[in-house]
């Protein structure tokens, strides 16, 4: 029991740090651009090709995942200019339409280029081994990788954010953009910069996700929801509060999933009890969500000033 | 949140053409027969159902500005009664239509009272969460097919009365319901609950110090609105025969915002010409191409940057040209589709989706140049 409770600890633990860095694009975004993008999921997706791709390509999995950032951050930044820095001064109505065509475009524009079918991510061999967390308990590398990679780019975000020039303009920029811009920051070139590093992480989520899922089309659709509870609860342009709450709902996620099968399964056939476990599980994160709104509108750790 | 002007039903050119385009619906079945193309009608039968849905949604986004990211929860709850009413073998439509009129109207109080408390871009994500926990209910229902639906085997009875099984009557029910409907919401925002409504949308603390309770009005409207959108619902379930969670997805939520914003927020016949437009483009997009969101989703992204106030806003601008040649290269595109169905190669989409990019950037670059953003 203990055993298992590890186990889907370290899983809650990898599902949440790949929220977060979902989570992290996205709420810089929001955060000093005030810009809802619901297409950030779409460079999820992107990521996740172009890294599938170019693995196939180069034939090893870390020059791809290396290759597929810069690429991603590219697409993005090349978004950014032509359609998304018209809209900053737009409300979020705006937003969500314009950003909800794009998804429509890269989804489309993926099975052009990638076809209907998908693609997988294959592994080298030394990361299909497992390795033994606590005595007892094997636990896939790569798995174990993925919350490595995960804790170091909270780490680096965090360095960014909090100790350097940059990260004092984006943590000014989400208090107060017109004033920054007023100080003779160029606004518009930090913008398009913080939307290629988002992209670029969005992109490390996806392509980190690949080998354990498959990549395929509209595989960000569901995960943006995700990412987008997890910046609402963590308050809007927040990295810590991403953070957390990403790790939140990861651990909610992966318990629900683990445990009430079981728990139900005293009340209902096993079948039966699997669907409903699976339900109830995605339904505690929105539950978790309109929970904290209710009681905290901002969000847990709402960035001064707004 | 927006600066669009109040009451442009009053319109002369969107109120002619609105109601040309009603009747012009109303005579779809005839010229359905006159063609021998059933399947006519069953694209119009969703037009105008999908049409119920979208003038809902615009009673709270247009008039009330309460961007909903949730509303095809209704249409899951409204769908989802009648077809587990069937699944039972209650097939009455007086038990079974306010069954789920009355279920999608408590659902919309329940999830009003929730997220009405909160604003901008919280009351966006709490609407989508809260119909996203509707969804995953509907995932999990698995006595009623879980993530796979559920087919309704028999149409709801109405004594006799109206035979919903003949298809020209399930039109002419559904069609006679978005009058009905429209005309509504035309009673609701010219009585005074609607000025309140469109009061409170301009400046929400001016009506709460002039002693409007803002809260209730706005719950109010949402319950109307949901309770509509149920309607939407039951008739949705009713003409597919089937009701799944895939009908409450929130890219549903999103077709339905995307439908009011390019028909115009706020217009009595906005989210009418949003329904045609957006349904007819689908339907002949993707007759030529499997890949048709390739333009569609830039085309979107076009209406926000150019059309502001959308269809409905271009023909109020003075545009109507614009627009009405819009709207009719559109039926004239569905005509030539119909008669010559053909193929047409991916890459003269892709081209057409390059272009318009090209035209985006254009335009920014004109809008833009040398003024900071």
């Amino acid at each position: 029991m203990t055993l298992l409770l590890v186990e889907q600890f370290l899983n809650g633990l990898q599902i949440g740090l790949l929220l977060f860095l979902l989570a992290a694009g996205l709420t810089l975004v929001f955060g000093i651009m005030d810009l809802v993008n619901l297409a950030h999921g779409s460079l999820y997706m992107m990521g996740a090709f172009f890294a599938a791709v170019l693995t196939e390509w180069t034939g090893s999995f870390l020059i791809g995942a290396l290759l597929a950032l810069p690429a991603t951050a590219l697409l993005g930044i090349v978004t950014e200019v032509i359609a998304l820095r018209n809209l900053y001064t737009r409300d979020h109505l705006d937003h969500v339409l314009a950003t909800f065509g794009l998804i429509l475009f890269f989804n489309e524009l993926a099975r052009v280029l990638f076809g209907v079918g998908g693609m997988a991510i294959p592994l080298p061999e030394s990361l299909l081994t497992h390795f033994e967390v606590i005595p007892g308990l094997p636990y896939p590398t790569y798995r174990f990788l993925i919350i490595l990679v995960g804790l170091l780019c909270a780490g680096f975000l965090y360095f960014l954010v909090q100790r350097t020039r940059l990260g004092m303009l984006i943590r000014a920029g989400a208090t107060n953009r017109e004033m920054v811009g007023a100080l003779g920051v160029d606004i518009k070139l930090l913008f398009t910069l913080v939307f290629g590093l988002g992209s670029a992480l969005a992109a490390l989520a996806g392509l980190m996700a690949a080998p354990i899922t498959t990549v395929q089309i509209g595989m960000g659709d569901n995960i943006l929801i995700l990412a987008l509870v997890v910046i609402v609860i963590g308050g809007i342009g927040s990295i810590r509060g991403a953070f957390i709450a990403a790790v939140m709902i990861g651990l909610v996620d992966t318990m629900g999933r683990a445990f009430l099968p079981n728990m139900l399964g005293t009340v209902l056939s096993p079948a039966d009890a699997g669907t409903v476990a699976e339900a109830l599980s995605s339904m505690l994160i929105y539950i978790l969500m309109a929970g904290v709104l209710i009681l905290r509108p901002a969000g847990l750790f709402p960035a001064p000033g707004r | 949140m927006s600066q669009l002007p109040l009451l442009r039903l009053k319109s002369p050119v969107t109120t002619l053409v609105g109601s040309a385009l009603v009747i012009l619906l109303g005579l779809v079945p005839v010229a359905a027969t006159l063609l021998d193309d059933p399947f006519m009608l069953t694209l119009f039968t969703r037009v105008v159902i999908m049409a119920i849905a979208a003038v809902s949604l615009n009673l709270i986004l247009g008039y009330g500005g309460m961007v909903s990211f949730g509303h095809a929860a209704y249409i899951g709850i409204g769908g989802y009664a009648v077809g587990i009413l069937a699944h039972h073998g209650i097939n009455e439509a007086w038990i079974q239509w306010p069954v789920a009129l009355i279920g999608s109207g408590l659902a919309a109080l329940l999830i009003g009272l929730l997220s009405l408390r909160t604003k901008g871009i919280f009351f966006i994500m709490l609407t989508l969460a809260l119909a996203q926990l509707v969804y995953y209910l509907g995932n999990g229902a698995y006595a009623y097919g879980g993530d796979d639906g559920l087919t309704i085997l028999q149409r709801s009875d109405f004594g006799g009365l109206i035979d919903l099984s003949d298809k020209e009557t399930l039109f002419y029910l559904c069609w006679v319901l978005l009058v009905l409907t429209l005309w509504l919401t035309y009673r609701i925002v010219n009585a005074r609950f609607g000025m309140v409504l469109q009061g409170a949308k301009s400046n929400d603390r001016r009506m709460a110090t002039l002693g409007f309770p803002v809260f209730r009005y706005r719950l109010t409207a949402f319950v109307i609105a949901g309770t509509m959108c149920g309607l939407a619902g039951i008739l949705t379930a009713t003409y597919t025969d089937f009701i799944s969670p895939a009908m409450m997805h929130w890219t549903r939520s999103g077709d339905l915002i995307v439908m009011v914003v390019l028909g115009g927020m706020g217009s009595l016949f906005g989210p009418l010409f949003g329904a045609v437009t957006f349904l007819l483009l689908e339907e002949i997009l993707s007759s030529w191409t499997e890949y048709w969101k390739i333009v569609f989703g830039p085309i979107l992204l076009l209406v926000v940057l150019f059309a502001r106030g959308g269809i409905d806003g271009a023909m109020v601008r003075g545009a109507a040209g614009y627009a009405l040649t819009g709207l009719v290269t559109l039926f004239l595109m569905y005509i030539v589709h119909y008669l010559w169905y053909d193929d047409w190669v991916p890459t003269a989409v892709v081209l057409t989706g390059a272009v318009m990019v090209i035209t985006a950037i254009w335009y920014r670059q004109r809008k833009t140049g040398g003024r900071h953003g």
